[in-house]
């Protein structure tokens, strides 16, 4: 019983981090129907920025977020202007298609020698770990620091998108961009700061993995990335809450199926997941039924 | 078809005297083949997506399901005397089969749902194959398959590669063709206009899946060592680049932007020096991105050579 209360846990651990990716996923998709491919590859870049600031810069840990948040948060934004932009009226496939080539282009770039090398890094320690057991189950400072950090943000971004004017705007653009326009939102910005803030939460998500399963190289990106994009779905993409419940259940499942069936298959459990979703309910958990406008 | 044909055949008298003389090193000549082998599997995509618009993102997974079923074979019964055909059989017939069962649930997803279901179903596929060795030994698992028998050559690849070029060609315009294309325009057109939009799909899909099987058997029997590495999701991005840059639903393009592809990966290695080797990852990329913003229709377009083209086929039809 404590073994399966300890998958949970990891569960939750590894959940949590999945929902800071899968929220960039959702809102972006939810404003421009974009599958933004280089978002794993943004987590990535957050997770080097981590390490490069504790263990070549040794900037003390608590600053580490926010450097690595607005680094990421200008790559985002800037993808945004450079590539996204001038494809808003494209058909849909070009857009993903450009977001596929922007995620190779930052994974093969990153490679290089002179940007972050082609090998796998160990992630600093930044602080000691202590255990704590309670009846059998073991929490170590990790956990608990990635869960208070989840939840800070969470009800960061809860404030932002429901009770600030921004937020209203976000939604009001996602519902609607054409009248959203009329109303006087700048839709341009509104997107750009969709993108930035999306960005900053992957750039956390990407320390907290490294600091979590503590190995980065310049692919790792792919993997958290595609299956943060699974549990979007899972939740219904474009809704906030949805994503964060579609993260977690992503987490528990691909640890209890590891813990229980096969480590080997686990990816395999986490994607057949995805396809039964998209066959019996491509509108997610939280989603609601939209019909095709002909 | 009488061109095609002839123009098949002048470059294989060519390739095959610069081989026999030696002219181009055994590296060269591997290059040369599996040119030939990325242009039989990047016209099974183009015949999905470009033709018929259903974009795909796990073309590699039924590239490696032909090549694991054919292999297989071939290293059971080696010696047995009709291998090569029976084991190409099965190279095309194991992927369409697949195709076709997951297609029909699958294909009924559209633009990025379906992007999005293909390309789990190709990661599903590739982690089947790291644990094949579960079934059976033979095939290697993670540790990657040894001992194929090396049966691809000049001939087989040209002759494969010349089916594969007038079938797609007869294909695309005959009625199924003209189907598929009015598809990819407008799906809920074409359905409001009779045409049976699933049937199609489905069809296309299979065939095009077939048809990357058939590309992984000569990938298997050229390499003689198979690893799930080689199937993974980057080598669904690749086809999609030749597609894409070649230009979707054009037969020409996809054959020289297999042919270029082909240069940029293999053939610079042994040009670069060494420290900008990296770089060519990086070409490809920025060319999709720059394709994309300034000419999302590819290099080609939907243009053909006038091998390709519908006239030169009426044309050799009434002489």
């Amino acid at each position: 019983m404590s073994y399966l209360f300890q998958q949970l846990l990891n569960g939750l651990q590894l959940g949590s981090v999945y929902a800071l990716i899968a929220l960039g996923y959702t809102m972006v998709y939810g404003i421009v129907r974009l599958i933004n491919f280089a978002h794993g590859d943004i987590f990535m870049v957050g997770a080097y920025v981590g390490y490069f600031a504790l263990s070549v810069y040794r900037i003390p840990f608590p600053l580490v977020f926010p450097l690595a948040m607005v680094v990421c948060a200008v790559l985002g934004m800037t993808i945004e202007k450079l590539v996204y932009k001038p494809l808003r009226f494209a058909p849909r496939i070009n857009l993903l298609i450009t977001a596929i080539g922007v995620s190779l282009f930052l994974e093969y770039f990153t490679s290089l020698r002179f940007v972050f090398g082609p090998n796998f890094l160990a992630y600093p320690q930044p602080f000691k770990i202590e255990r704590l057991n309670i009846g059998g189950v073991t929490i170590n400072s990790i956990t608990i620091m990635i869960f208070a950090i989840v939840f800070l943000l969470l009800l960061i971004l809860e404030v932002i998108v429901y009770r600030t004017r921004i937020g209203m705007a976000m939604r009001a653009v996602s519902y609607d961009k054409e009248t959203a326009s009329l109303m006087g939102i700048n839709v341009d910005n509104i997107i750009s700061f969709t993108f930035g803030i999306g960005s900053a939460l992957a750039a956390v998500g990407g320390i907290l993995y490294g600091i979590a399963y503590p190995q980065i190289h310049p692919f790792m990106g792919i993997m958290p990335g595609l299956k943060a994009f699974v549990a979007a779905v899972l939740g219904g993409i474009g809704i906030i809450k949805g994503a964060v419940c579609g993260a977690l259940i992503m987490g528990i499942v691909e640890v209890l199926a590891s813990a229980y069936i096969s480590s080997t298959l686990r990816d395999a459990i986490a994607f057949s997941l995805l396809i039964l979703f998209l066959l019996f309910k491509p509108t997610g958990i939280f989603g609601r039924e939209e019909s095709e406008k002909v | 078809m009488k061109q095609l044909f002839g123009l098949l055949v002048i470059i294989y008298l060519v390739l095959r005297s610069l081989f026999t003389f030696g002219l181009i090193n055994p590296y060269g000549q591997q290059i040369v083949l599996y040119t030939g082998i990325i242009m039989i599997w990047a016209l099974g995509l183009n015949l999905i997506y470009g033709f018929s618009g259903q974009f795909s993102l796990g073309h590699a997974a039924f590239y490696g399901l032909g090549a694991y079923a054919g292999a297989l074979l071939t290293k059971l019964f080696p010696s047995f005397f009709a291998i090569v055909p029976l084991s190409l059989l099965v190279s095309l017939l194991i992927p369409s089969l697949v195709a076709f069962l997951i297609g029909i649930p699958v294909l009924r997803l559209r633009s990025d749902y379906l992007a999005i279901a293909t390309l789990g179903f190709g990661i599903v596929v590739k982690i089947l194959f790291d644990n094949a060795d579960a079934l059976t030994p033979k095939l290697g698992g993670s540790r990657g398959m040894l001992g194929i028998p090396k049966y691809t050559n000049l001939e087989i690849v040209f002759v494969f590669v010349g089916i594969t070029l007038i079938f797609i060609r007869n294909l695309i315009y005959s009625k199924y063709g003209r189907a598929l294309l009015a598809l990819k325009d407008d799906e809920i057109t074409a359905d409001v206009m009779g045409v049976s939009t699933m049937r199609y799909k489905v069809m296309a899909f299979t065939f095009g899946s077939g048809l990357a099987g058939l590309a992984g058997w000569l990938y298997a029997h050229l390499y003689t060592f198979l690893h799930p590495t080689n199937f993974e999701f980057l080598k669904s991005i690749d086809c999609l680049l030749i597609v894409v840059l070649g230009g979707m639903g054009s037969i020409t393009g996809t054959v020289i932007a297999s042919i270029v592809w082909v240069f940029l990966i293999e053939g610079l290695r042994s040009f670069l020096p060494s420290y900008l080797i990296e770089w060519r990852f990086i070409i490809y990329p920025l060319l999709l991105i720059m394709m994309m913003l300034r000419r999302p229709q590819g290099i080609f377009g939907k243009k053909e050579a006038r091998l390709f083209r519908e006239s030169s086929w009426y044309e050799s039809f009434k002489s």
